[in-house]
């Protein structure tokens, strides 16, 4: 099981040689800067990792976005105490979010169905409550946890890292996270996380997890624990929060705890199923979609609108763009909604089924086993 | 004793309002075996019928202000004011009730659309393909709601005579202090008489047998030659109907705006398991338990003992009693549990 099977290797690579060429290939849609960039590969981290609880053990967490709190919260403190450099912080949130993982998985894993998912939204709940409130001395309440002049940085001291004046910036060995070198942080980041996701999935321990969310009860009768299983795949997902967390402290060292909130939770779910449950690529794809929609169609005005569809006799212009505008701008979450019932509706599997459904009829070959199984869940 | 007796009266609002939306949660889930995550929207759905009802009521012509003699002034009068003089004015400052009434057919209309149009379709899918289709469905309606009215609240104000504070602490003999607002004891008895009115159509009219016979097993039912699916819709529309004037009722309350419904919707799942998947009792219950709970944990006294309390309070019974009950205070054996 040391090698990749061959098309896992070409799904890698290609997916690393998509990745890396992110600025080149999204600069045609306006997305090809590194703002927006490490937002795609931070949630893509977020997804990727949700996925190996929701999409192969079938459990339905709504409370994710704690984790990525707290991992925020760990990465800024490791900033403000120990040292600017990420590598540190990253180590911590991942261990914290772990820790807390461990903790709350065991207490939510206890429940399945219906009554695990409002064990994780509680828990979430209470940390976005306390947060703002019992809480202030360490999450800095409603204002959000920051760096200001004058915090102990203490293992920068040590080993003499030059003090700068003001507000130091994030780095890497020396390496400043501003710009494209933060980008490719994250784009690093990814791909180790995307390998590791690949390498759990096609794993005997990812088919274990797969066995729980198809027949758990079958699993438990053959002998088998599966709630350690499921608690392993809980801490994992977990830590991937907890990375995704640290990497937006990383790329703007400021964690708040709206961050915690459920609406956060609920938008991992949707870029998890908007992509494809379950599958490898979707969760990325999905993540970077809703990314794209949130930070591109949330821009557009009625001046640009007005712009585009300049060709149109006036007496269309105008209730083309009034109608339009109803989905761009402000009502971005129109068209995110539309969206996603239009997905769930026709093409249950998401994004990526959908893809493989329309290559099945452009290139009518033998159908692939794995797009057989999920239609026949269905 | 009074400040207690205040806390308990404060928590039976928003409890009502919890448990109305558990109560038609639970009926929607119980009947169609349906996660409905856009109930929280329908909810908003309801608060923005009353401003629209008073939006509708306040249309206004200009006329010219007489108040002051001699100067050339013009107002804004609503055209119901100019007919009818004051009794117009009545009729605007009741919009709310109004609305409740607008409400009732509307919310079944939006009821029955949806269930025939959308949510007959996810019978047979997984729940987690509910609870997403639902989910769209509520960001949807959100959205549209956001783009018609804005995000800032609509203030809504309740009917005029209503506005004060009612002296229960004088009815009751305990001291001056104890007074609560009107509409706030309103909303109490009206959503006490529609949970009511609920249980009784189920409990006291054959159709509401039958559909509790269906609710229990449903292949026998529709066996007897009933058509079950029919009446289930119905009861999808009860329950949104419950959802919107529970709503439409709010609004004076707490001013809606397009996020309400989500807010609401978290905590009214919470009720919904904490009181058990498919008891209706257990929802209604609960709704009543949590709101009540979360009014004390506001208290000072209770916030000095335990610092953070008022903020998790729900949450924390919600993981106590699913971990130690694990079907919520009432629930049956066997729902919801893969």
């Amino acid at each position: 099981m040391n090698t990749l099977a061959k098309q896992d290797r070409w799904l890698l690579i290609g997916f690393t040689l998509a990745i890396l060429a992110g600025p080149i290939l999204l600069k045609p849609f306006g997305a090809g800067y590194p703002d927006l960039l490490q937002k795609f590969c931070i949630f893509g981290i977020f997804a990727v990792g949700y996925n190996i609880l929701f999409g192969l053990t079938g459990y339905l967490s709504f409370g994710h976005a704690a984790f990525l709190g707290i991992g925020s919260y760990t990465a800024v403190w490791s900033f403000k105490l120990l040292t600017m450099n990420v590598l540190p912080a990253i180590i911590l949130s991942v261990l914290m979010t772990a820790v807390f993982g461990l903790v709350i998985g065991f207490l939510c894993l206890r429940r399945s169905g219906i009554y695990f998912s409002i064990l994780t939204l509680a828990f979430a709940q209470m940390a976005y409550n306390l947060a703002y409130s019992v809480l202030t001395p360490i999450t800095n309440g409603e204002t959000g946890l920051q760096l200001v002049k004058g915090d102990p940085h203490v293992l920068d001291r040590w080993f003499g890292v030059p003090i700068v004046d003001g507000i130091p910036s994030t780095n890497f060995f020396g390496i400043s996270m501003v710009g494209y070198s933060g980008f490719y942080f994250c784009a690093a980041l990814l791909i180790i996380s995307f390998y590791v996701a690949m390498r759990l999935t096609r794993s005997p321990f990812g088919l274990m997890l797969k066995a729980i969310k198809s027949n758990q009860n079958r699993l438990k009768y053959t002998g088998v624990n599966t709630r350690s299983y499921a608690l392993i795949a809980f801490v994992i997902s977990g830590c991937y929060a907890g990375l995704a967390g640290a990497l937006l402290a990383v790329t703007d060292p400021l964690a708040g705890a709206d961050r915690m909130h459920w609406s956060a939770s609920g938008e991992v779910v949707l870029m998890t199923i908007l992509g494809g449950v379950g599958t490898l690529l979707g969760p990325v794809i999905g993540a970077g979609v809703i990314k794209y929609l949130e930070n591109i169609f949330s821009s557009f005005n009625e001046q640009i609108l007005n712009g585009v569809f300049g060709f149109l006799p006036d007496a269309l212009q105008h209730p083309v763009v009034k109608f339009v505008g109803l989905f761009v701008g402000e009502g971005w979450e129109l068209t995110l909604g539309v969206l996603f019932l239009v997905l769930i509706i026709f093409v249950p599997g998401g994004l990526m089924q959908g893809f493989q459904s329309l290559q099945r009829r452009v290139f009518p070959t033998q159908p692939t086993p794995a797009a057989d199984a999920t239609r026949g869940a269905h | 004793m009074d400040a207690i007796f205040l806390q308990l009266l404060n928590g039976l609002d928003k409890g009502s309002a919890y448990a109305l939306i558990a109560l038609g949660l639970t009926l929607i889930f119980g009947t169609l075996g349906v996660v409905n995550f856009a109930h929280g929207a329908l909810f908003m759905l309801g608060g923005f019928c009353a401003v629209g009802v008073q939006k509708l009521l306040n249309l206004s012509t200009q006329v010219k202000d007489e108040s002051i003699p001699g100067l050339e002034m013009m107002v804004d009068v609503p055209y119901l004011q100019v007919w009818f003089g004051d009794t117009g004015a009545q009729i605007i400052s009741f919009a709310v009730p109004i609305s409740v009434i607008v409400a009732i057919p509307l919310m079944l209309l939006v009821g029955v659309v949806m269930e025939r149009g959308l949510i007959r379709h996810f019978y047979h899918r997984t729940h987690a393909d509910q609870i997403l289709v639902t989910f769209g469905l509520a960001i949807v309606l959100q959205e549209l709601i956001k783009s018609f009215f804005g995000a800032t609240p609509i203030p809504v104000p309740a009917p005029q005579m209503l506005t004060g504070s009612a002296n229960i602490g004088e009815w009751l003999g305990m001291g001056a202090g104890v007074s609560y607002p009107w509409w706030r004891l309103v909303y109490f008895c009206f959503s006490t008489a529609v949970i009511a009115m609920v249980f009784a159509f189920l409990q006291f009219t054959t159709f509401g047998m039958v559909v509790r016979a269906g609710m229990r097993d449903r292949e026998t039912v529709g066996l007897l030659g009933i058509h079950i699916e029919r009446r289930f819709t119905i009861v999808f529309g009860i329950a949104v109907v419950v959802a919107g004037i529970a709503g439409a009722m709010y609004t004076p309350i707490v001013s809606p705006n397009y996020r309400i419904g989500m807010d609401f919707l978290v905590l009214s799942f919470v009720v919904v398991v904490v009181g058990g998947m498919g008891s209706l009792p257990g929802a209604v219950a609960s709704g009543f338990l949590l709101g009540i709970l979360q009014s004390f944990a506001s208290m000072n006294e209770v916030k000095q003992l335990i610092p953070g309390i008022d903020q998790v309070i729900v949450y924390l019974v919600a993981v106590v009693i699913l971990l130690t009950r694990p079907r919520g205070l009432l629930g049956r054996k066997g729902v919801m549990e893969d």
